[in-house]
């Protein structure tokens, strides 16, 4: 059973030494020639004259919040999915239920205007 | 066939060469593990051979799709075989590039961001099925690990926006991480209608679910999950026309733009990488794998690698193919496909398949 899962970790370790290994020859065979206009900050034709981690959108904000709700509703899901066959009618229904509350908050985000971008 | 050559490769290479250096004690071990090394090999190479040669083919479709004739120079050997060398130069070129770091930038994240993004999307492969017997790890959890690497990604974008300390990286390292958020949702639900369809996480299970001809495919009864799940892929991978984060008329190249040479050119790979990803899973999970469309006909019925590899082809080229004949989307109309559009589809759907499947319609469900 979990032997199976050996050769997964081997991959991943695999993906990741290759990605540091096209980076580090990447680094080497390259020039390496940094002067201070090459190495600053890409703005169109100036110098940029503040630090970039500004303040954002709270719009952003809010999507991260809605994508943690309806994300871990889908964790939900899939356990329940899997196991429809096995559960009969009362399990069913519980998701069904549950769903149906779901829905009912993703009315209220609508009309709130939570999903609105202008 | 390719057992055949497996066996030959195990039997005549790996075999005499542990019982030579490794100690009597660990043979078994040692032959184990270079086994699982020679098979993740045999899934690597042909996946690097072909986001290197995706990147060729999609400059020849849309050259072709605006009447040009794309790159057709760089030959092997002196001879300009319709320009196929062009990969192979490409990444020379890339790798004698200079490597710039800004030095604004928190250097460690900047390094690692690129890493960050490329790792997960080749090791989704490791689950992938290619038949019912050639699969490197054949685990229960299948769908669920693909969609925990999948995830992964958005950690590369955000994390290379934010090391940056450029206005363009920041602000396009943003939308594309709300974007490909947003799309999730909706591509989870089109997924909990496969488990739900399928009643197994297992790849390899969910294909054979599909067993039949063309009409039992999954394709017909998830239909709007099949489209939405595909779209949003296109929108996951921040691929043409949804590749508002890298719009080069208003942020330049969004979440990458600080990085040059080999840097680059590691989120270049990730996001093909992950583009084959995505056409694989919607031919496995969608339209039957390696199953053949004429199941039932002698010879043409048969399941095979080849079905598998033509149904992977085809979702490729509608990439290539959007990315020519559609105008980029406006943000405020991303965010709203995403959330007022697919995800109310997405739902009532997996309502829809339940029933169905509660109720035992055929000819998918009985």
């Amino acid at each position: 059973m979990l032997e199976n899962y050996l050769p997964i970790l081997i991959f991943l370790v695999l993906g990741l030494g290759l990605g540091i290994v096209m980076f580090v020859l990447g680094y080497f065979l390259g020039p390496n020639r940094p002067d201070s206009e090459k190495a600053s900050p890409y703005e169109c034709g100036f110098e940029a004259f503040e630090d970039a981690h500004m303040k954002f959108d709270v719009r952003y904000y809010l999507i991260a919040i809605m994508f943690i709700i309806f994300d871990l509703e889908i964790a939900f899901l899939f356990p329940w999915a899997v196991a429809l066959d096995g559960i009969g009618m009362a399990g069913f229904w519980a998701m069904m239920i549950f769903l149906g509350e779901l829905v009912v908050g993703y009315i209220y985000c609508w009309r709130k205007g939570a999903l609105e971008w202008e | 066939m390719i057992e055949i050559v497996y066996e030959l490769i195990r039997n005549g290479l790996l075999q005499p060469l542990v019982s030579m250096l490794v100690p009597a004690a660990i043979e078994v071990q040692a032959l184990y593990m270079l086994e699982i090394l020679v098979k993740i090999l045999a899934i690597l190479i042909p996946v690097l051979f072909v986001v290197a040669y995706i990147t060729y083919v999609e400059r020849k479709v849309i050259g072709f799709i605006q009447g040009r004739i794309g790159p057709n120079r760089v030959g092997v050997f002196g001879l300009s075989v319709w320009g196929l060398g062009q990969p192979i130069a490409d990444a020379l070129k890339v790798i004698f590039k200079e490597i710039i770091i800004p030095s604004g930038s928190n250097k460690f994240l900047f390094i690692i961001a690129p890493v960050l993004s490329f790792a997960p999307s080749l090791a989704a492969w490791a689950v992938i099925p290619f038949s019912d017997t050639l699969v490197l790890a054949d685990i229960n959890a299948g769908l669920l690990y693909i969609l925990a690497l999948t995830s992964l990604a958005v950690y590369g974008v955000i994390i290379a926006g934010w090391a940056s300390n450029s206005k363009y990286a920041f602000l396009g390292a943003m939308r594309s991480a709300a974007q490909i958020v947003s799309y999730e949702i909706a591509m989870g639900f089109a997924l909990a209608g496969v488990l739900i369809a399928a009643g197994s996480l297992n790849l390899g299970d969910i294909v054979m679910a599909q067993d039949g001809s063309i009409i039992h495919w999954f394709w017909l009864p998830l239909f709007p999950l099949y489209v939405v799940y595909f779209i949003s892929g296109v929108a996951e991978t921040n691929r043409a026309p949804f590749d508002v984060a890298e719009g080069e008329s208003e942020i330049v190249a969004g979440f990458h733009v600080e990085y040059s040479g080999m840097a680059f050119s590691i989120f270049f790979m990730a996001e093909y990488a992950n583009m084959i990803m995505i056409a694989v899973l919607t031919s496995l999970l969608f339209c039957g794998g390696w199953l053949s469309p004429f199941q039932g006909i002698p010879v043409l019925g048969e399941p095979s690698i080849i079905w598998l590899l033509m149904k992977i082809s085809f979702f490729l080229f509608l990439f290539l193919w959007f990315r020519a004949t559609f105008p980029r989307y406006r943000y405020d109309q991303i965010m709203r496909l995403g959330w007022k559009v697919f995800i109310p589809i997405t739902m009532v759907w997996v309502v829809v398949v339940a029933v169905l499947v509660v109720a035992q319609v055929g000819p998918w469900f009985n």
